[in-house]
């Protein structure tokens, strides 16, 4: 039997302004239930950091006092977290029953053809990750998709789908 | 344009789902316009005079925890997450002289497919809620209460986390609200995408920044709730509606809708309407008024069939749901439930087996894994009814279904496999036809759905 070497992992570094804003969301629970930052913490690292790598789960095990096992069970159960490095937006779109009705898979369809890509994959120059979604709680406003987690798109006809890739290529050659 | 502004040309201004003039008798949504929802301008509507009042700041002699909780009762506000228990009932099983912590928690995880009232309460009237919670924590002597918000709508977070501190500025929350010896602190907390986490007590779990797997029941979470504490979860539209019934009185807000149905109900109404949105409207309504409002079945074509609460409730076809109004008696009493009051709309041209496929592929994804029946018996339902959409179905396969459907009911912690089960049984029991017809000619009974 081979013994196989299991790699140590680094505890990832945060910024000051980071572990500011782990320290707003600690303050909401009592002293004793760190672990209710759990989720917002990650969203956090995510937002900054893209996705969610061992090395942030560690740091953010050892920030809040928690088993980093623990802190895998949340990354791995809620649907949002990117376990991996994901494409620089991250689109997801809506497919449930009340956006499939009002043109939810017809735009995930127009985004494949688009950006040439399958649902799930990422653009060959990384900027786009393309991934259906469940529901969101915008139905009325379908089709509706979410960018990078935090940007909800509404009535996403295929001009504003045109609209919107092309402004985000755009957006990403200036430099802000 | 900076990628922020490129993105925010696409967010939802609330014009079309919220700020159409189509609501009947408004009271949450009431005077509206997507830029009025700071604090002054909540006052400017009558905001927080419903806490003056029971904090007795009107010089006269406020309302005792009873007199509140006697009020709630009287008005026949019932829960409006989706199971619609009486709200002043839940309010009394508080057990008020605990000596520990209690705690108040509003579900805002608003993910039952077809719903979206609670983002435009949230979003453009963000301190009803506060206001409402405030009301219920006094009630209930609670001194410290969340609001979990769906994790996709970020945009309504960060709102409300400014109503918050907007809230807290003024008095309205914090230590000896407006003088009184009222301690209340409200926090706001999010998910990150799990349908599950709107059960009650998988909310909780997630609210202690763990998996969000339900628990069960009892203990309730009136004697075990967050953190092992009391604990009384209310929907946000529940505590909106709050306000408006201390200021107006029980009967008053009753007299709104029907017996045991009080007050006004909000309607997520989607799918194939011309003018899909949130329309406010006083309980039991008539379903043919409230597609009216919506602006009628779109281009024209013929009612087929309406999910009436979310997709959890069981689908009804046009000629049941013409003839009936839009309270919890009429529509249990028709054979599914007004559950959040999502009504998703279908017409003519659609497919159910396509449909249901859609369904049953959520429910498979979303179970959280922890009761057998429901973690296999979803992949169960939605291989059935994929092969039946891909013309590969069986004639076994209308007993299989039934059969397995039967089998998730009731043998589960949680409603989700409920939740899963009734769309399957509706279907069949109103559209049985149409899978058949998948079954023996390996193809659609109607063909332009897209």
């Amino acid at each position: 039997m081979n013994i196989r070497h299991i790699p140590i992992i680094e505890a990832q570094t945060f910024s000051a302004e980071v572990l500011a804003r782990f320290d707003k969301e600690l303050a909401k629970y009592p002293a004793d239930q760190k672990q209710s930052a759990v989720i917002a913490c990650l969203s956090i690292v995510q937002q900054v950091h893209g996705h969610v790598s061992p090395e942030g789960e560690k740091a953010v095990a050892q920030y809040l006092g928690m088993p980093v096992m623990a802190v895998h069970e949340v990354s791995t159960f809620y649907n949002m977290f990117n376990l991996k490095p994901v494409g620089r937006y991250k689109i997801n779109v809506c497919t449930n029953l009340p956006c499939q009705l009002r043109g939810g898979q017809k735009a995930i369809h127009y985004l494949c053809e688009k950006l040439q890509v399958e649902v799930g994959g990422t653009t060959t120059d990384g900027l786009f990750t393309l991934q259906p979604g469940e529901c969101m709680g915008a139905c009325a406003d379908a089709p509706v998709l979410l960018v990078n987690d935090r940007s909800m798109c509404s009535f996403m006809t295929d001009d504003k789908l045109d609209q919107m890739i092309d402004g985000l290529r755009t957006a990403t050659k200036e430099p802000s | 344009m900076n990628l922020d502004q490129v993105l925010a040309q696409f967010q939802s201004s609330g014009a079309q789902s919220c700020f159409h003039g189509r609501h009947v008798q408004p009271q949450i949504y009431a005077g509206l316009d997507g830029k009025n929802w700071h604090l002054k301008d909540y006052e400017a509507r009558g905001g927080y005079q419903a806490l003056r009042t029971i904090l007795g700041m009107h010089g006269a002699e406020g309302m005792t925890q009873d007199q509140v909780i006697a009020t709630m009762k009287e008005s026949g506000l019932r829960g409006r997450g989706g199971a619609g228990f009486p709200t002043g009932l839940k309010w009394s099983f508080m057990p008020r002289q605990f000596p520990g912590q209690k705690y108040l928690v509003c579900n805002s995880d608003e993910g039952e497919p077809g719903t979206c009232k609670d983002r435009d309460i949230l979003e453009f009237n963000p301190h009803i809620v506060i206001e409402g919670m405030a009301i219920a924590a006094y009630a209930m002597g609670i001194s410290v209460g969340y609001n979990y918000i769906h994790g996709e709508i970020f945009q309504t977070y960060d709102r409300f986390e400014e109503a918050l501190e907007e809230a807290r500025a003024a008095g309205y929350l914090g230590d000896k609200i407006m003088g009184s010896p009222f301690n209340f602190q409200l926090h706001a907390a999010h998910g990150f995408g799990a349908y599950i986490c709107g059960e009650e007590t998988a909310l909780l779990e997630s609210l202690e920044g763990k998996k969000g797997q339900p628990r069960f029941k009892p203990p309730f979470p009136a004697s075990f709730g967050v953190y092992g504490k009391p604990t009384t979860i209310n929907n946000t539209e529940t505590f909106a509606a709050v306000p408006w019934i201390i200021r107006n009185g029980g009967p008053a807000y009753l007299a709104c809708g029907k017996p045991n149905n009080g007050g006004t109900k909000i309607f997520s109404v989607s799918g194939d309407v011309e003018h899909p949105g949130n329309y406010e409207v006083p309980m039991g309504t008539s379903f043919a008024k409230l597609l009216e409002l919506a602006g009628g079945v779109r281009g024209g074509r013929q009612l087929k069939a309406v999910i009436p609460g979310g997709s959890s409730a069981p689908v009804l076809p046009a000629s049941i749901m013409m003839d009936i109004t839009m309270d919890y008696d009429a529509i249990a009493k028709a054979g599914s439930m007004l559950g959040s009051g999502a009504v998703i709309v279908m017409d003519d041209t659609r497919c159910m087996v396509k449909s249901l496929q859609r369904l049953s592929a959520f429910y498979m994804h979303e179970s959280c894994g922890q009761c057998t029946p429901c973690r296999e018996g979803t992949g169960w339902l939605w291989r059935i009814v994929d092969r039946l959409e891909n013309g590969q179905g069986k004639a076994a396969d209308m007993d299989l279904l039934d059969s397995v459907a039967e089998n998730i009911m009731g043998r589960t912690i949680c409603a989700l496999g409920d939740a899963a089960a009734m769309p399957v049984r509706g279907m069949l029991k109103h559209f049985r036809p149409e899978f058949e017809h998948h079954i023996t000619h390996k193809t659609c009974m109607v063909s332009a759905y897209t």
